[in-house]
């Protein structure tokens, strides 16, 4: 196991990911969800084929709203149009006016004359609204609490470690965090609260399989002799708590996909960026937390060897 | 020793099957007054269907004497309205959350549908500011003055031609000197009484109370309701007395019933077969001491559901998401253990001392992973945001019962294993095969 020795080729994997999540959020950016923008989302079951862009012209016309239109599934695997409508002054009055356009283009008449008609109550299977103003302070909050919880834990690793440790430890959730943005980019998947319970998640769980081996690395470095580097000891170290780390991370995957296998779709949407997000803290607390980590700490020991060098030699003239 | 160590894993199985048993499944008809975890756990909406509204204060700061005069006015409003199942909860910043849980399934039953709660949510923030006004619109009472209101059907005087919805209201007895002052100040004009900036009734004051104005301390408002609820609610609102200000609709959702009646059972039953595919990995894995984690994460799923079913937890989809989650970390400690263990017995040690040396050496490790994910669910409970203050419930009480029951309970049943003086080592641990990698 040569884990810090290839440390740069480790590192290749997530590149690629977050490159591909830079070029897809280019290419559409980030599924906001309502709660973070603002503006009301419906999933209408219009009971029949629709157009995408027809709906969306259809309510842009009739709200003035900007509107998008995407076809989607019910549980009962019925074709659903979820339609996103930006704010505007009074969400209310917009999504009545947006049913109303529907109705009368897609009311149905059937061969004895009795029409069916689109309404809120039997068509909208569920609906969510929020003014731009609350999606602003969302997206700030999402924001601050994430970025709190990372200096906390980074406190209690330097405290419990060394600060190196922890800045270690936060460069690699910092890409598991990267990495699960990059998932939402790449999907398109909705990012509204659950995101943040998602990111929060993987935040809490990746920095578990890091402690355990900087805890494993800990232990070791107590019984260093001197002529073993620390390269060696933390490739040991990987070594040693390898089968732990896979094994828990397996275990914990078990629940998620099935989670994600036999879940609702809202579910589902939770369960994905999770699933890459606990394989990428993994994969980022084995083979590039501890193997930087090394480097670092290896050119420490050195400058301080030297300078104690330099003072044996001052004082032997 | 040996005889009572088999006993107690014995034992600890039915506690186990006990413990789940009474934990998920009604056992009412045996005499368990409990009821199981789908009783007792309060669904979310995401889950049962319904509204979830938040409002924002319309003015900064709002002192927090304020925010609870508004949660008791929109209590007895929504009570009022007949929504007795609604869940009130307001954070910093003024902002109030109200969840309307859907109260039926069937869709053409009268008063069960969603849109009654949508009427209802959309005149919980007004003010319900009652004022008095003479013709020419300036304030001459207002609603302080008012005792009760009462809805009432019928004719409204004896004059009447039709029968229709009404509100008699009384007043103080300073309320009713003060009505009889102003009433005889508007003797052959109008009193005006508004609700808000709403213009509810109108009614002329005959020339004849110029003298004395109108005694007797009540008066009637009518003409304007169209149905019953209508007028009930409006007596409710004022009897409920006024918002000390104005609150702004900010966000709101709403989800079909029928959408989330299926993904309770559907997450149970991931969490089940989790729950099986574990126990096989962790044997797999980790042969006998891969049963006993088996054992104990049997108790901590029996403990978590118990937990969550005596706390009454609000759960949400994203709160299922926390347990099911916290499921997968809680042998996370597990495997600590038993790596360790296997290191200490490749380096020869006897069992005992391998299976004590492993929990020494794994406790540190366990500690500070497990603090970590305790503090992003602190500060995630802290965010107040509704969806995501579940999760981290769910997920913090997960986590620290875990760490119970790995580090006490696996303890405990190992070393009763241990007690039990088996010799063969392979029972604890596969060796590396001669000749394989390093």
């Amino acid at each position: 196991m040569k884990v810090v020795e290839s440390r740069w080729k480790f590192v290749a994997v997530p590149a690629i990911i977050l490159v591909l999540g830079i070029v897809m959020y280019i290419v559409h950016g980030f599924n906001f969800d309502v709660e973070f923008m603002g503006g009301t989302r419906m999933e209408i079951n219009l009971k029949q084929e629709f157009d995408n862009d027809e709906v969306a012209q259809l309510i842009q016309d009739a709200t003035g709203a900007n509107t998008k239109v995407q076809h989607g599934k019910d549980k009962d695997g019925n074709d659903v149009a979820i339609v996103k409508m930006q704010a505007t002054e009074d969400d209310n009055a917009a999504k009545g006016s947006a049913i109303a356009a529907l109705n009368d283009k897609y009311k149905q008449t059937d061969e004895n004359g009795n029409v069916t008609e689109i309404t809120e109550h039997g068509n909208v299977v569920s609906a969510s609204t929020a003014s731009a103003s609350f999606g602003k302070e969302m997206q700030k909050s999402a924001l601050l609490y994430t970025l709190i919880a990372i200096l906390c834990i980074l406190v209690y690793i330097a405290i419990r470690f060394e600060f190196k440790s922890a800045v270690m430890a936060v460069i690699a959730l910092a890409i598991n965090v990267l990495i699960m943005a990059a998932v939402y980019s790449i999907t398109y998947i909705p990012i509204n609260t659950t995101f943040i319970a998602a990111m929060l998640t993987v935040v809490g769980y990746s920095i578990n399989n890091t402690i355990v081996i900087f805890d494993r690395i800990r232990e070791n470095m107590k019984g260093r002799r001197k002529n073993t580097s620390v390269t060696e000891i933390v490739n040991e170290s990987v070594k040693e708590t390898m089968g732990r780390t896979i094994n828990s991370t397996i275990t914990t995957l078990i629940t998620i996909v099935l989670i994600y296998f036999l879940g609702v779709s809202a579910i589902k949407e939770f369960a994905l960026p999770l699933i890459v997000g606990i394989i990428a803290g993994a994969y980022t607390s084995i083979f590039i937390a501890s193997s930087f980590w090394a480097i670092w700490k290896e050119s420490e020991l050195k400058a301080r060897a030297a300078a104690a060098a330099e003072r044996r030699a001052t004082k032997k003239k | 020793m040996k005889k009572k160590s088999i006993v107690i894993l014995c034992l600890s199985v039915v506690f186990a099957v006990v413990l789940n048993l009474i934990a998920f499944v009604d056992l009412s008809s045996a005499g368990v007054n409990y009821g199981g975890f789908e009783k007792n756990i309060r669904k979310g909406i995401d889950l049962a269907g319904g509204s979830v509204i938040t409002y924002k204060a319309s003015i900064d700061n709002p002192t927090s004497e304020q925010m609870n005069a508004v949660e008791a006015i929109f209590q007895t409003r929504l009570n009022s309205a007949g929504l007795t199942e609604a869940r009130i909860s307001k954070d910093e910043g003024g902002r109030v959350t109200v969840e309307i849980p859907a109260t039926g399934h069937d869709e053409n039953a009268e008063g069960s549908d969603m849109r009654d709660t949508h009427t209802a949510a959309s005149v919980l923030g007004n003010v319900a500011k009652l004022t008095f006004r003479n013709a020419a619109g300036e304030t001459v009472m207002d609603g302080s003055a008012v005792k009760k209101a009462t809805y009432q059907y019928g004719k409204v005087s004896n004059t009447g031609i039709r029968e229709e919805h009404y509100i008699t209201i009384e007043f103080t007895s300073e309320g009713a000197t003060q009505f009889a002052d102003i009433t005889k100040a508007a003797a052959g004009s109008f009193i005006s009484i508004y609700m808000d900036e709403d213009l509810l009734s109108s009614p002329r004051v005959d020339s004849s109370y110029a003298s004395s104005g109108i005694t007797g301390g009540s008066c009637v408002i009518s003409g304007g309701f169209e149905t019953k609820e209508e007028a009930q609610l409006l007596a409710n609102q004022i009897n409920s007395g006024n918002l000390p200000f104005k609150l702004d609709k900010e966000s709101e959702q709403t989800v079909g019933a029928e959408l989330g009646d299926d993904a309770l059972p559907r997450a149970l039953l991931a969490a089940a077969i989790g729950v099986l595919l574990i126990i096989i990995f962790m044997i797999a894995m980790y042969r006998v001491p891969g049963l006993i984690a088996s054992l104990s994460l049997l108790i901590y799923v029996g403990l978590i559901g118990l937990a969550m079913g005596i706390l009454h937890t609000n759960l949400s989809l994203s709160g299922i998401a926390g347990i099911v989650l916290s499921i997968g970390m809680a042998v996370d400690a597990d495997c600590i253990i038993f790596e360790r263990m296997k290191e200490e017995l490749a380096l020869g040690k006897t069992i005992k001392a391998s299976v004590d040396a492993g929990f020494n050496k794994a406790f540190s490790a366990i500690l500070d992973s497990n603090v970590t994910t305790i503090i992003s669910c602190v500060v995630l409970y802290f965010s107040g945001i509704g969806t995501v203050v579940g999760f981290a419930t769910t997920l913090g009480i997960g986590v620290i019962l875990s760490m119970f029951t790995a580090i006490v309970i696996t303890k405990f049943l190992l070393k009763q294993l241990v007690n039990i003086g088996i010799k063969n080592r392979s029972v604890f641990y596969r060796a590396a095969k001669k000749g394989g990698a390093e």
